[in-house]
Order: C-alpha cells, then structure tokens, then sequence
C-alpha cells in the first residue's frame, strides 16, 4: 500500500479562529425560561462545563444577553436555530 | 390558544392542588400526574401544536400540491409571524438585518416547527388523558423539557408576562378568563424545574 502524502491541517487556537470567524451567537434575557433551564441547555448544546455554563446564564439574566458561541456564519446559524428549538430567544450577529 | 375554550374553570384548582414534579429514574425521569393535571397539560400541548402547524407552508401546500419549496422543506415565510404567540416560538434569527432574518427563516421555520410538533407529540403519546404515573426516557425528558417551555412560552405571551417578578395574580382581576392561567403557568414552571433537576 503505498502512503500517500498527507495535508497535516494544523489546529487552529481559539483565538485565531475568533479572527477568521467573528460571528456569534448571542442569547437573550426573557421573563419566561428557568435559570437552571438555561443552564441546562448550554451544557447540553454546546458541551460546556456546568460552571461556565451558569456563568452565561447569569449574564443572559443579568446583563441582558450573552455571547454563547462564535465561529463561522454558518455555524451560528446552526446554533440559533437549536436554540430555538428549546425556546431561547438567539441571534446571530458580526462580532465588532 | 382559545380563552374561551371552557377546559379549566377555577373549579378544577383543587385538583391540581398537589403540584406534579419529576423524579430521577434509572435512563430518565418519572412523575405521577391526577387526570386533571394530564388534562392541563395534553390541551395546552395540542393548543400550541396546532398553532405551530396551521399556517405552516407544508400545511398551506397540502398533501397533493407540488409545491417545491413545501417539498424542500424551505418556508415561504420570510418575516415574524403576526400571531404574537408564534413569534416569540419563531423568532428572527437575526436582531438587527431583516434580509438575513428572512434567509434565516426561510431554511429554519419549517424544521423548528416539525420539532416543536414532534416534541409536542412525544408528550402526548407519553402521557395518558386519564393520568398516571409517566416515565420517561432521557430523549422523551428532552422532548417534555422543549414542549412544556413552549407551553410557557405560548402562555407569557398571552397572559402580558414581561417581568419575571410581577405577581400576575395581584394584576388580573378573578373574573378575567385568564386569571386561572396564572396558577398553571406557575405550576408548568415548577414541573419544568423538577424535570431539569432529575436530569442534572
């Protein structure tokens, strides 16, 4: 079998990823949703720890909105449109 | 949702008295509901199935139409519902560019409405009318968890709730229809809860 030479994609940091990609995913505060539902769904979506998680929730409850997820257009998209599946009220926006 | 509809006169409170909450279970969540509670629950679950689905672009198309967007599952819908109620369960995926809402919406409305009929279902097919003790598995708990949200959602919507902390109680006079809503949505919050507390 003959090897092939192979394309090694080098990971890219969080960082650089935010650069490429500046759109986000951002969720707003509503009377209606549990705070330990929302905080449910954040670890349940997105694989967070559920202390960051709570920490995202308390902004979305405190500040009003919160920035939950960022990446390409197409992802957040992605990510809105589950959130709306559980009843949170996303956007997407162009991080400036 | 119907005001008029003569399902829950205040009557009934006592029997809803002894709050349902979700326990964990081995696989999932379990609950013992009163036939008035399953009652509660099945007609504010169909109510919101059936706003989701009537104006629907699958369901405006018909079963024999060869309409192509209904086909592709695209919406013809490209702005927020009117119905107040459907837009807080459809909202923009956009706050502030109507044209990428309306892209949005076009390639999202009709999925997000056949998994909010879905999760509806799963309620429905899960909890007997006459009551009963329910169990569930984790996937149908997901299903409960987005269904009675909607249900709650639909219900802020109608009954004016804008602050989290107003007592809705002390704002509705006892004859306004919607004055026995108030103590269900409250009670839908606590089940939810339980639910989520059974999962974590």
């Amino acid at each position: 079998m003959g090897v092939a030479p192979v394309e090694v994609e080098q990971p890219t940091t969080g960082q650089d990823a935010a650069l490429d990609a500046p759109w986000v995913t951002v969720v707003w505060n509503d009377p209606v949703n549990l705070m330990n539902y929302v905080t449910y769904v954040f670890q349940k979506v997105f694989g967070y720890p559920k202390a960051k998680a709570e920490k995202l929730m308390l902004d979305v409850h405190h500040k009003g909105r919160a920035v939950v997820s960022a990446g390409t257009r197409e992802a957040m998209e992605r990510d809105a449109e589950t959130l709306h599946g559980y009843g949170l009220w996303a956007t997407v926006s162009h991080e400036s | 949702m119907s005001w008029e509809d003569e399902w829950f006169s205040g009557e009934n409170e006592e029997d809803l008295e002894v709050a349902a909450s979700f326990r964990p279970v081995t696989g999932g969540a379990a609950a013992y509901f009163e036939e008035a509670q399953a009652g509660v629950i099945r007609f504010l679950v169909s109510q919101v199935a059936e706003l989701v689905s009537a104006d629907s672009t699958a369901a405006d198309a018909g079963f024999d139409s060869g309409d192509l967007e209904a086909q592709l599952g695209l919406s013809s819908h490209v702005t927020l519902p009117d119905d107040p109620v459907l837009a807080r369960l459809l909202p923009d995926g956009y706050s502030d560019d109507p044209e990428a809402s309306a892209e949005f919406r076009r390639y999202t409305e009709e999925s997000l409405r056949s998994a909010k009929v879905a999760a509806a279902q799963t309620v429905l097919s899960s909890l007997p009318p006459g009551g009963g003790q329910v169990r569930l598995s984790e996937p149908e708990c997901q299903q409960w968890l987005k269904s009675l949200n909607d249900v709650r959602l639909a219900l802020s919507v109608r009954l004016g709730i804008t602050d989290e902390n107003e007592d809705m109680s002390e704002r509705l006079s006892a004859e306004d229809p919607r004055a026995a809503y108030v103590w269900v949505y409250q009670w839908l919050a606590y089940l939810q809860e339980s639910l989520v507390e059974a999962l974590s």
